[in-house]
């Protein structure tokens, strides 16, 4: 054991990091972006609109995140015509961007199982409050339903993207240089296993570490509606200030 | 409290209210009708045919013991619940319905029904606030996105709205940071912040401490004094009495009795309604 050999190799791990995440944030955004429209899909009362969400979901939380990255990576160039494709092909040929396609569609299949689960939780009374005021079903979506799941989603959705970032380690397979490829290819270099591998599995901790506190910050930013008044613990009365303007909406 | 229905000047407001080409008989324009509302939960039937015209002034006030239908009554005129059978007029308007495959009523336009419940006020027993916003965001939320009306507007209306319910204050608390008295205040306040002909009260005061009620009822008697047209569900007997100009007492999804509260209270005619009084007037 040379601690040594695992400073030693921290600046190139970090470059690996540094495409790790990407592959997270870029394949997070789209994999979010996705997921809302399932989820709302999935809490339709019609059966044939919940029927295409639930197939999906039911395939990419069925099935090894190996498998589906296999799938993209080697499976889609298998076609002649994604191949002559010239939207497509300069898309798919790309590592990088299969891992990231991969990566949001089964991601997305997480969260939108979250998010049905939040938009269910929301209760009833509220969107009945906003029905009755006259909000049509997608001004309701829009402004009632949804950011009350998205708080209500926060903390399942803090531990998917954990998941994911350890998740992303198999972009190595295909030939990729994120913090697990990079540290292989060390390793073939200086025969170090352990010093290399405690050096990544640090930065993959440290990552969590920082993303963990990152997801505290937002849910309690977000989260001023449930905590205590401060100034009511003290005993306000009614004639004190009122407080300062918080998400001011406009 | 003055009774509008014994004061002579109230089809009088009524018409001023309501403005000019306005039949000149003695009728407020109706704001609600509904003809013959029935509801069936399953096998359980709720509503056994209920008929009703709220007009311009009028202030109901729908009694009778748990399980009478009444709350389902008031959710049906909105359709919260949709109603077995049965027809509604908002302000002369049908609202348009149709039979699925399976026989059930169902509104037919979504749109006309989203039109008509912004003219339709409600008031829930559990307030229904939007917990992630303020109070003052809650009663600017739906003048905005529904009328479309610019913020500045919606502010300064709901301030003066928030003075008239008590809390200007509180514009910036979540609900949570409120009492369930304030909190059912700052809810009548968003729905008059809509503007709307008619309010309905699903029990406004039944989720409440008992020390609370009075400020909430406080509110809604003075909203009947300004002459306001307003359905209300409740067990507050005194409270009916004091402002309604109209009472309903319905039993097992029927109207029992109908008619003028001192009337109502005081000289029942059915056994039914009689016994209800007892139980709730001490």
């Amino acid at each position: 054991m040379n601690i040594q050999v695992s400073l030693d190799v921290l600046p190139e791990l970090l470059k690996g990091a540094w495409l790790t995440l990407q592959l997270l944030f870029i394949s997070g955004f789209f994999g979010v972006l996705l997921a809302v429209p399932l989820a709302i899909a999935r809490t339709s009362s019609l059966v044939l609109v919940r029927a295409l969400p639930f197939a999906y979901i039911f395939f990419f939380r069925g099935t090894p995140l190996l498998v589906q990255l296999f799938l993209v990576y080697y499976g889609l160039s298998q076609f002649q015509v994604i191949q002559d494709s010239p939207i497509l092909w300069p898309i798919l040929r790309e590592p990088y961007w299969c891992a990231i396609i991969t990566f949001a569609l089964h991601t997305a299949a997480y969260i939108a199982e979250i998010l049905r689960g939040a938009i269910q939780a929301v209760p009833p009374g509220e969107i009945e409050a906003a029905r009755a005021l006259g909000m049509g079903r997608a001004t309701t979506m829009g402004r009632i339903v949804l950011p009350r799941a998205a708080r209500l989603a926060l903390p399942a959705y803090g531990n998917e993207l954990i998941l994911m970032l350890k998740g992303s380690a198999l972009a190595s397979t295909i030939t990729l240089l994120d913090l697990t490829g990079m540290a292989r290819t060390v390793i073939a270099r200086n025969y170090m296993p352990v010093e290399t591998f405690l050096a990544a599995g640090l930065i993959y901790m440290t990552i969590t570490f920082v993303l963990v506190r990152g997801l505290r910050w937002v849910e309690h930013r977000t989260s001023a509606h449930t905590r205590a008044r401060p100034a009511d613990v003290a005993g306000a009365g009614p004639g004190l200030p009122a407080p300062p303007r918080r998400g001011a909406r406009d | 409290m003055s009774n509008a229905l014994l004061s002579p000047d109230h089809p009088a407001t009524g018409s001023l209210r309501s403005g000019a080409g306005l039949p000149a008989d003695d009728a407020a324009p109706a704001v609600l009708t509904v003809e013959n509302i029935h509801k069936r939960f399953a096998a359980l039937e709720v509503l056994r045919g209920i008929s009703l015209t709220a007009r311009t002034g009028d202030v109901i006030a729908v009694l009778g013991s748990s399980g009478s239908g009444k709350s389902t009554f008031l959710r049906c005129l909105n359709f919260l619940e949709t109603p077995s059978a049965g027809r509604i007029w908002v302000h002369g308007e049908e609202v348009r319905t149709r039979r699925d495959r399976a026989g059930a009523l169902r509104p037919a336009d979504s749109r006309q029904l989203t039109r008509l419940r912004a003219r339709v006020g409600m008031v829930f027993q559990q307030f229904n606030l939007w917990p992630h916003m303020s109070v003052l965001d809650n009663l600017i939320e739906a003048p905005r996105r529904v009328r479309g009306l610019p913020k500045r507007e919606c502010v300064e209306k709901a301030e003066a709205l928030l003075e008239k319910v008590g809390l200007a204050e509180r514009r910036d608390y979540y609900p949570a940071h409120l009492s369930g008295g304030q909190q059912q205040r700052a809810a009548i306040a968003r729905t008059l912040a809509m503007d709307p002909e008619v309010i309905l009260f699903d029990e406004p005061t039944s989720a409440l401490d008992p020390e609370l009620v009075g400020e909430v009822l406080g509110v809604i008697g003075a909203l009947a004094e300004e002459g306001r047209t307003m359905l209300i569900v409740t067990h507050e007997i005194g409270f009916a009495r004091d402002v309604s100009t109209r009472a309903l007492f319905l039993d097992e999804g029927r109207v029992e009795e109908d008619g003028p509260p001192d009337i109502l209270f005081t000289n029942p005619d059915s056994d039914r309604l009689r016994r209800f009084l007892a139980r709730h007037l001490h």
